[in-house]
């Protein structure tokens, strides 16, 4: 039995006190009543805020370790400070996409252009640096813009919803936040490998490839792209990849292509062999086979090989190998370098089934080849 | 292995005021509880003090505990990367932490049983039992 004493003391007495308690639960409730929201939009902003000082505390770690690598590696004359902020704020406009006839072909060539810009401004950083470790760390600052880009956007998220005080502006920010930190710190991971020249989980087609053309000549097919000629079973398979080590995906439609016309249509098969984003709970480095061109990017690549295969009525196989973004650009992990051995199992039974002996075949091992050589 | 990035978070002179104000308004509390605890007044107010003193002296130092200026940190697991060379000639094996400029494919090294130029098969990084 609870005393007189204390149930007047929990529930209000008629003395001062219980007067108190009284009108400060209603304060309370009129108070949450007409300024609850704004109590959830401070919550939000102060969970956004410190995101942001994380997101921060990335994006200055990521742009030290990028200006130290190139420091380390490229030793230019100068402090290339100021020319690595530059870069970090470097934009590329999309084509006008008002009439889509022709777009693939604007948008190839300008990321032909941005690419070669980027060599341009590295090899200016970096003078010492060999074609190699030029790519190395045009992908180590590409994913310090990366870091950069996460970071203003969700700022301006977070200014414009304090300006506004739209809950909405916040809430939506609020809602995604998780993911793109996962993705920033992927990119941190990322930024770290690229330096290193670390393989990374991308890189599990071009590691399939490279296996397969072990041991054999190879030549220059495409920029960037280079192929072997590699008999198995009484089959010629043409297998290719980006040049490596360096970090690079090279132009795998444009190899294709030309191996396509080189052979003058006579393809049995291609097969495409890249990484894929798996589903949460899907084993990292779980193969999946299946039809189509097993490659991403911008879409340029993929609308060539398929518009190389329609011509000629090739039919595309896929295999992919599941892992999820942090694995991908993050150095490779045990089982996505194991599951190469299966892959290439499922190569030669694809080959098996669904060629005849003396038939020509494309093998494509598509993905960023940094850390793989051929 | 980890690399840290700390930064000092800044101190909120509002909410320090705030703080303090609780907390001496807290001691105010407790003041009266225990003097009219000692003079044996009025027992409901007597406890009824008591328990707001302890409660907001609780309170302001849960939030002083809170705000205090906590560096931030930035702790991005560098998970270890092994290269894995093997002889072409005798098979031997050997495994190292990776080195820059390391790459699969590479030919690098002599082998410690035959001489023979050793060849990297295998760079990954090593699994760790929580990943899934």
């Amino acid at each position: 039995m609870l005393s007189p004493t204390i149930v007047a003391l929990l529930f209000g007495g008629n003395d001062v006190i219980g007067w108190i308690v009284q009108i400060g639960f209603l304060a309370f409730f009129v108070i949450f009543m007409f300024y609850g929201q704004r109590f959830q939009m401070m919550v939000m902003l102060r969970e956004v805020e410190t995101h942001l000082t994380r997101l921060k505390l990335i994006r200055d770690d990521g742009r030290k370790k990028a200006l130290d690598t190139i420091k380390e590696i490229g030793k230019p004359a100068g402090d290339p400070t100021e020319r690595i902020d530059q870069f970090l704020e470097y934009i590329a406009i999309e084509p006008q996409n008002m009439d889509p006839s022709g777009i693939v072909w604007k948008l190839e060539h300008l990321l032909d252009v941005r690419d070669v810009r980027f060599k341009d401004e590295v090899k200016l950083m970096a003078p010492e640096a060999d074609e190699a470790q030029i790519n190395n760390l045009e992908n180590t600052l590409e994913a310090a813009m990366a870091l950069n880009m996460i970071y203003k956007v969700i700022r301006h998220f977070y200014l414009l919803g304090k300006k506004t005080l739209s809950l909405y502006v916040i809430m939506q920010i609020q809602m995604v936040l998780p993911l793109i930190m996962k993705q920033a710190e992927a990119y941190a991971q990322a930024l770290r490998a690229f330096s290193l020249g670390q393989p990374i989980g991308d890189g599990a087609g071009a590691l399939v490839a490279a296996k397969l053309m072990q041991g054999h000549k190879t030549r220059e097919i495409a920029r960037d792209v280079v192929a072997a000629e590699v008999p198995i079973d009484g089959r010629t398979a043409y297998v290719l990849k980006a040049k490596g080590p360096g970090g690079n995906v090279g132009k795998p439609g444009e190899g294709i292509k030309k191996l396509i016309e080189e052979k003058k249509g006579k393809i049995s098969t291609i097969i495409m062999i890249d990484a894929a984003l798996k589903l949460e709970g899907e084993k990292p480095g779980e193969v999946a086979e299946g039809v189509g061109a097993a490659i991403g990017g911008p879409g340029v690549e993929q609308f060539k090989i398929e518009d190389a295969i329609l011509k000629n009525k090739i039919p595309v196989n896929a295999i992919i190998v599941k892992q999820d973004i942090g694995d991908a650009v993050s150095p490779m992990r045990k089982e996505i370098f194991d599951a190469t051995d299966p892959v290439i199992e499922r190569i030669k039974r694809l080959i098996m089934e669904r060629t005849k002996k003396g038939d020509n075949i494309i093998i494509a091992g598509i993905g960023n080849t940094i850390g793989i050589g051929q | 292995m980890a690399e840290n990035v700390d930064n000092a978070q800044k101190y909120s002179p509002f909410l320090l005021v705030i703080i303090l104000i609780f907390f001496v308004l807290s001691l105010a509390a407790l003041f009266i509880a225990v003097e009219s605890l000692i003079e044996q007044a009025d027992a409901l107010n007597s406890y009824s003090f008591l328990l707001v003193g302890f409660f907001g002296l609780a309170l302001s130092i849960y939030m002083l505990l809170q705000s205090r200026g906590k560096p931030m940190r930035v702790t991005l697991e560098l998970p270890r990367v092994i290269t894995t060379l093997e002889c072409p000639k005798c098979d031997f094996k050997n495994v190292r932490d990776f080195q820059r400029d390391d790459y699969i494919f590479k030919e690098t090294g002599s082998c410690q049983k035959c001489n023979e130029t050793m060849k990297i098969t295998a760079i990954y990084r090593e699994a760790k039992k929580k990943e899934s």
